[in-house]
């Protein structure tokens, strides 16, 4: 826990600095003409306390994620590992026991080599424990003598904090998009290493699926990992058929509240569909198991469907739509509702019954909106797993029956990387290569929708 | 409360177009209007003039029942368009603003092709059966309207894509599609420049000769250049109906001479 020293270092010094000069501003002030300054105290507060805490925080959190790491490579450079085995789970385990038990967690070693590491490991962490608070002081003291030779009492502490609240806020924004990059790169990385394995022909346009984990690695058979029935699973469950549920429904309720519900019969409805929208999806997903399928399997034996099969595509995708109901209709409300009102009295003006209205004019201005509503949510039920993990099955079937079980991209993704198969196997890493063909097909359909969303607004601006 | 309501004495005249007997209006329990009666007649222009807030909008969407549109508005009195009750029970208010047709404050285009903002009333109400009809409906609206020989070329276009004036002729063309008998306008001039104020002026002024227009404006000129008659509403009240001429030269009440005066407004 010595590493997070750093941190309450940062936060300790800041408010020093922060306590000091505010007072030091205080103390210009009484001398100041006429006992004004440019800016207020509490920004001289904030320019040292930012000047102080911020780099400091920098550190720290660099520190938190690297000073583990360092005191590692300082016992194993130490004469006392020189015994460890040379890599393996063993060497490991011995290492994480001397580590525990080092810092703490642990009261004695249940392996006898790691007792000889337990001091070594004792020592490198106090040491870096040490150079940590250094370094943190040392950048401290630099960051307050640097703000406070800056402090004046005509200095523009007002506009540089305002500075420092925008860099800030950048940072913050840029946390996101690095994140998102990184997904992205990780998922590359891992891709290309499995499309080294098996072609992508072989992947994108085979249309049988069935890896087998237990099989040698280094002669991967390319035409066990063709993804065809999984994305064909994906679009049938997701896109078709949730959507022949989500579309209609999704968007008459958009209209019914829009336009004929009494603001009270609204008040109580809008929010009953949007709990709806925070149902987990695993609660829906064992509502598709064990309510939905068995029912829809009865159904289908009792009218002669004889192929009936407990999982179902058919299952999976109503649920889905179900759960889609309240993002197809909040996004249609919303842009129902952006129609101008100017546009409704036209119509009214014109004769038009309410239902002519919204059928010729509501509907045609708020189109743009609602495409762009569906294809966020075709985005969304593609990309999920919980309903199709637990109702649509396994079996890689390419079909377009929707009483038969189907699996989807998201399955396979789950079942491969879950499965016995070591990270290095084709078949783990097939996971890969599934998520990011979906990452890449939600990412173009978010983007269209987005611009379509866009080029809606500016219609009536 | 209505003091002193002129209706102008008419020689040559048959029965009015629009007859309004103590009409008041309520948004909630704020009276808008109060008990104002008034007669319209076909081929004038009847301009209502008074400072915002007067209630002389809510009058207007009296006409064509477009008051019914707002949930807090409840309306008294008796409103006849020649000689029927348009707010008795089982008047089909389709059929009501087919008869009466509408012109707003801002040009209200659908976002729909020129052709197809003109053709949407007819489609409506079943007027034409064919391609060929309704082309012609289209044609002779916009050529009304004085705006054919600028759209004809390209009837294709969104009706948004024209400017403020042409939007507002277009808005004109496309009430007038249906052949109705009165044309209600409520400050049609106000969100646009001098040159198109002027052209519809004009084109009020064409229309005259065929239908009942009722102008709601906020530009006593503009009262004074293209009516007939003209209505003084103050607070809710008629102060003072008749012949344009006479309200802006002659007032009978103080109330109008100031506010045509500028005095207040």
């Amino acid at each position: 826990m010595s590493s997070a020293i750093p941190l309450l270092l940062a936060i300790g010094l800041g408010l020093a600095g922060w306590l000091v000069a505010r007072a030091r501003a205080w103390r210009f002030k009484s001398t100041a003409a006429q006992g004004r300054l440019p800016s207020l105290p509490i920004y001289h507060a904030w320019y040292a306390g930012l000047w102080i805490g911020g780099p400091v925080l920098v550190f720290a959190a660099i520190w938190i994620a690297i000073s583990g790491n360092l005191v590692l490579q300082h016992v194993l450079s130490g004469p006392a590992a020189s015994a460890l085995p040379a890599f393996g789970m063993r060497r490991d385990a011995i290492l994480n026991e001397a580590r525990n038990v080092a810092s703490g967690f642990a009261d004695r070693v249940l392996i006898p080599e790691a007792q000889g590491l337990v001091e070594p490991f004792r020592e490198a962490a106090a040491l870096y424990s040490w150079i940590g608070i250094a370094v943190a002081l040392v950048l401290g003291l630099a960051g307050g003598l640097w703000a406070f030779t800056r402090l004046k009492p005509d200095f523009a502490a007002r506009a540089r904090v305002e500075g420092g609240v925008l860099f800030v806020l950048f940072l913050a924004s840029l946390v996101a998009i690095l994140t998102t990059f990184g997904i992205f790169v990780t998922l590359v990385f891992e891709t290309v290493r499995f499309f080294g394995m098996v072609s992508p022909i072989d992947f994108l346009f085979g249309t049988h699926w069935g890896p087998d984990p237990m099989a040698n690695a280094a002669t991967t058979d390319g035409s066990r990992y063709g993804a065809i029935p999984l994305f064909w699973g994906t679009i049938f469950i997701g896109a078709i058929i949730a959507m022949i549920v989500a579309i209609p429904l999704g968007l008459m309720s958009a209209i019914y509240l829009t336009q004929y519900a009494d603001p009270r019969a609204r008040k109580w409805i809008k929010p009953a569909l949007e709990i709806l929208a925070g149902v987990p999806t695993v609660v829906y997903g064992y509502f598709a198991a064990l309510t939905v399928a068995p029912a829809i399997r009865d159904m289908a034996l009792a009218v002669g469907i004889s192929n009936a099969s407990s999982e179902s595509a058919l299952a999976a995708g109503m649920v889905m739509g179900i759960m889609i109901i309240p993002l197809v209709s909040s996004l249609a409300d919303d842009s129902i509702t952006a129609v101008p009102q100017a546009m409704r009295d036209g119509s009214l003006a014109m004769g038009a019954t309410k239902n002519e209205t919204i059928r010729r004019v509501l509907i045609p201005a708020a189109l743009p909106g609602i495409v762009a509503g569906i294809m966020l949510a075709v985005s969304r039920a593609i990309g999920e797993t919980m309903i199709v993990v637990m109702a649509a099955g396994a079996s890689a079937n390419l079909t377009a029956n929707p009483f038969e079980a189907m699996t989807t991209v998201t399955f396979q993704i789950v079942a491969m990387l879950t499965g016995e198969a070591s990270l290095e196997h084709p078949a783990t890493l097939s996971a890969f290569a599934l998520g990011f063909v979906l990452f890449i097909i939600t990412l173009v359909l978010n983007i269209a929708a987005l611009r379509v969303v866009k080029r809606f607004r500016e219609a009536y601006d | 409360m209505v003091t002193d309501v002129n209706q102008p004495t008419e020689t040559s005249e048959s029965a009015p177009k629009i007859r309004a007997t103590d009409v008041s209006v309520f948004y909630g329990a704020k009276k808008a209007i109060d008990q104002v009666s008034i007669d319209i007649h076909t081929e004038h222009v009847t301009a209502f003039i008074g400072p915002s807030g007067c209630g002389k909008s809510t009058f207007l969407r009296t006409f064509n029942r477009m008051n019914d549109t707002i949930a807090a508005a409840r309306m008294e009195g008796s409103i006849e368009l020649d000689g029927e009750d348009i707010y008795q029970s089982g008047m089909d208010v389709v059929q009501l603003r087919a008869r009466v047709g509408m012109v707003f404050q801002k040009p209200n285009p659908f976002p729909k092709t020129i052709y197809e903002n003109i053709a949407y009333g007819p489609r409506i109400h079943g007027l034409a059966q064919s391609k060929g009809e309704i082309d012609t409906i289209v044609e002779k609206s916009l050529r009304r309207a004085g705006l054919w020989e600028e759209v004809k070329d390209r009837l294709e276009d969104s009706g948004t894509a024209l400017s403020g004036g042409q939007q507002q002729r277009l808005c004109i063309a496309r009430a007038i599609a249906v052949d109705p008998e009165v044309i209600l306008m409520d400050e049609p001039c106000s969100a646009l420049d001098p040159i198109a104020t002027a052209k519809i002026e004009e084109l009020i002024d064409e229309l005259r000769g065929r239908y009942a227009i009722v102008i709601v404006t906020h530009s006593m000129q503009q009262a004074a250049r293209v009516s007939q008659r003209t209505a003084f509403f103050y607070l809710g009240n008629l102060v003072e109906y008749g012949h344009t001429s006479d309200i802006f030269t002659n007032p009978r009440e103080k109330r109008t001479q100031d506010y045509i005066t500028g005095r207040y407004g």
